[in-house]
């Protein structure tokens, strides 16, 4: 079953790869459009030759990077925060309601004002997208803690303290990883989205280099590896997640919010 | 009667003292970029004017509204038909992660080559990229139809459309929601940038405009309306979905109370 | 009488990744029209394959089905099911009505004649007022009496019951073998009844067909001589019953120890009494 589902699956994969060298070439649609598989795979063997390509790679995932940990952090000590300290929470609820649903892009405008086309305006796009998935499910985490579990362990004296450590993180942690998960595919869009937008040196102004010089077939080869990339970003982070909680007993699916 | 004012309390309290902290910081700020709170609100009806709300807003919201509404059709008519067949699925899995991990807007510029700078690219790169969470969720929303369920509706002799409608569809339909909503956040996302790419009018392009000619309190307006227009159509999801739902939120709360 | 559902040789292989299992290996059966016939046999014995070989869900890999001297190859719109899994089985995004009527639309009814088929089978099954509920607002007794008036408004020739009082309380499970014994003579349609109960068989059966353990073949056929008229109270202290239900007893327990392959089919219309 298993092997013949890869084997499905690769032949789906070739079907696609030969539909786009067939098209263009049948004269379907215009090859300066949409330039045949084997002509997107010449242009992306030229990109991993050059220099500059690596530069823009490790330009964008220096800014994912840096963008997720941040959103991480400040969105695993605001949840904490907010369950912990009593009524924090509930008085919180309308303001992350009402400030969730802002769409990250419509920081853009105020990102260029203050720093130009530089790192610092994507980080400040990816950070706020990242910083709500981690802190929502964060959130989420610490309201599903045994409420048996903490009474145990208020019942035994336990501070604040030891009980964030040993009762509340451990049972929000499944949710902490989904949290991370999300907004590490979403840290990547807004990373990459930021440099095409705003010109931040990475792939996404790359992109943007090659559409202005109609360097199509280039255009599609980038576009190709940031797919790659965010496919690489999707199963990394399920595999860290599924190792990381092995010891739980569920590792359980994200809460639809 | 004290437990609703102690709700009202609890829900406006941080709001209006986050507003207050900006009016207040903000009151005697001589920064270009952070002007007062007050410049800000007072240029807002100037800036929002029926006639932009008509030229500006309302193309905005139309193609948002073409573009979502196309990749739910295609998104669950297509989700629909892969989460039928196995052997489908299998084939296709491979070549859809691919393409739903390409982040939607680098699909801007090859949209672009085909469809020019008009409307018609505005709003395929919306349904392109609202497209894969909902048909990947209805993938998943049509494989997971309860096998009982399938039994009684071929012991009943419920086939076809009638199968679909009232079986298939609704049983997935708490996914295919999951779905749209991720949809959502996106198309606004996407309606946005596309229009900053290339427009001649839209929210996208009026924000772009403000912040190109240093008209930092109107930019500020541009940002606040991106915000609230977020919030109202997550509302507005919100009462849809409940409506909608309401049998499957009946069924969880039943669920959790015998277990 | 005559027969209106046959079995005869049936036997279900199932062949999967190099592996064979023989669930049912030779049944052969009759149920006539207007008969509660229950069929009992040891947990793990084939029971649902077979009934799903009956109601055309599966496809038997020898033998055949017979409904009214038909050839049963799918679904025959003559049969009604109703599942062990009553939670399962109704659909939760449709009002108990709806439920009911859903299977009727497709029936060439008029809009009327459904509606009173829909309340005519809700007030048999004694819920004539959750009509607007959904099913999740009942209890499980509640569920299963809503399948059984779905089943029941379908009018079928003969009603297929897979172990439907498995998953409820033993009180509850009381009143619904009242009701299905009830509906039974009100109505005089057809039921095969599947069970892993014995008692339940006993008490509930004009005729109880014992099954071997897997692969299945009809161990006994034994009639139920008990007067039609049964209540909980005192039928199931009736001496004749315990008998009835001590002969069963050892005829399952027989039956797993035997595994099936030595099985001696005995036809004996009445057990010898002990």
């Amino acid at each position: 079953m298993r092997l013949q589902n890869t084997l499905l699956g690769t032949a789906g994969l070739a079907a696609f790869l030969l539909l786009g060298e067939a098209v263009p070439r049948l004269g379907v649609v215009k090859e300066e459009y949409f330039p045949p598989t084997s002509r997107i795979a010449r242009a992306l063997a030229d990109e991993l030759s050059d220099g500059a390509f690596w530069t823009a790679l490790g330009d964008t995932l220096t800014g994912w990077a840096l963008g997720l940990a941040v959103a991480t952090c400040a969105g695993i000590v605001t949840g904490v925060l907010l369950s912990v300290v009593p009524y924090l929470r509930e008085a919180t609820a309308s303001t992350i309601e009402f400030l969730r649903p802002i769409p990250s892009v419509a920081l853009i405008p105020l990102a260029v004002l203050l720093y130009g086309s530089e790192l610092r305006s994507v980080l400040i796009l990816v950070v706020y997208a990242g910083f709500w998935q981690v802190l929502v499910q964060t959130l989420y985490g610490v309201q599903d803690v045994d409420p048996v579990a903490d009474e145990t362990a208020r019942s035994y004296g336990l501070g604040t303290w030891a009980r964030i450590r040993h009762v509340l993180w451990p049972s929000a942690l499944p949710y902490v990883f989904t949290g991370v998960r999300l907004a590490a595919t979403v840290a990547l869009i807004l990373a990459i989205t930021g440099e095409l937008v705003i010109g931040a040196p990475g792939l996404g102004a790359r992109i943007g280099v090659a559409q202005n010089s109609q360097a199509v077939p280039e255009m599609y080869a980038l576009i190709v590896v940031t797919g790659l990339l965010g496919l690489l970003v999707n199963v990394g982070a399920r595999t860290v997640e599924r190792r990381a909680l092995a010891w739980h007993q569920s590792v359980r699916g994200e809460v639809a919010v | 009667m004290k437990r609703i004012a102690r709700r009202l309390v609890l829900v406006l309290a941080l709001p209006a003292l986050l507003f207050a902290g900006w009016w207040l910081a903000s009151a005697n700020s001589t920064d270009v970029f952070w002007p007062p709170l007050r410049t800000i609100l007072k240029t807002f009806p100037d800036v929002w004017t029926a006639e932009r709300l008509r030229d500006d807003v309302l193309p905005s919201l139309w193609r948002l509204t073409a573009g979502y509404a196309l990749a739910a059709v295609a998104g669950v008519a297509l989700g629909t038909v892969i989460g039928s067949y196995r052997r489908v699925r299998a084939v296709c899995e491979p070549v859809l992660e691919f393409l739903r991990a390409i982040p939607p807007p680098v699909l801007i510029p090859v949209i672009m080559l085909f469809a020019g700078i008009g409307d018609t690219m505005k709003v395929t790169v919306i349904a392109s990229g609202c497209v894969w969470p909902i048909l990947l969720n209805t993938v998943e929303g049509v494989r997971a139809v309860d096998p009982v369920m399938l039994e009684t509706a071929r012991t009943y002799g419920i086939s076809g459309p009638s199968r679909l409608r009232h079986l298939v569809l609704r049983s997935a339909s708490p996914q295919i929601f999951a779905g749209l909503r991720q949809a959502l956040s996106i198309g606004i996302i996407l309606m946005v940038i596309s229009e900053m790419f290339a427009a001649s009018n839209g929210i996208g392009f009026t924000v772009v405009q403000f912040q190109r000619s240093f008209a930092v309190p109107d930019m500020w307006t541009g940002i606040i309306v991106l915000g609230l227009l977020g919030c109202l159509l997550s509302v507005v999801f919100q009462l849809v979905e409940r409506r909608v739902l309401a049998w499957y939120h009946g069924l969880r709360a039943a669920a959790r109370r015998s277990p | 009488m005559q027969e209106l559902l046959g079995v005869s040789g049936l036997n279900k292989v199932y062949a999967g990744s190099g592996r064979r299992v023989e669930a049912v290996r030779d049944l052969t059966f009759t149920v006539e029209a207007g008969e509660l016939v229950c069929l009992v046999g040891p947990s793990g014995c084939g029971k649902t394959t077979l009934l799903k070989c009956m109601g055309g869900l599966l496809t038997p890999t020898a033998g055949e089905v017979r409904l009214a001297g038909r050839k049963v190859t799918g679904p025959p719109p003559g049969m009604a099911f109703v599942f062990q899994e009553y939670g399962r089985s109704l659909f939760p995004w449709m009002r108990v009505a709806d439920n009911v009527e859903l299977p009727l639309k497709h029936k060439d009814l008029t809009r009327a004649r459904r509606r009173e088929l829909v309340a005519d089978a809700l007030e048999s099954v004694g819920l004539p007022d959750a009509a607007g509920a959904y099913p999740w607002q009942l209890s499980g007794g509640m569920q299963q009496r809503v399948a059984i008036a779905r089943a029941l408004a379908y009018e079928p020739e003969v009603l297929l019951m897979d172990e439907p009082f498995a998953a409820v309380d033993a009180q509850t499970r009381a009143d619904l073998e009242d009701l299905v014994r009830r509906l039974w003579r009100e109505r005089g349609i057809t039921i095969l009844f599947v069970t892993h109960d014995i008692d339940e068989a006993v008490y509930l059966g004009e005729r109880v067909i014992v099954l071997s353990a897997s692969p299945t073949v009809v161990r006994e056929q034994l009639k139920v001589d008990l007067p039609e008229e049964r209540d909980q109270v005192h039928t199931r202290v009736a001496p004749r019953f315990a008998e009835l239900r001590t002969h069963v007893y050892e005829q399952i327990q027989a039956a797993k120890r035997g595994a099936g392959q030595d099985a001696v089919v005995t036809e004996s219309s009445t057990p010898p009494l002990h």
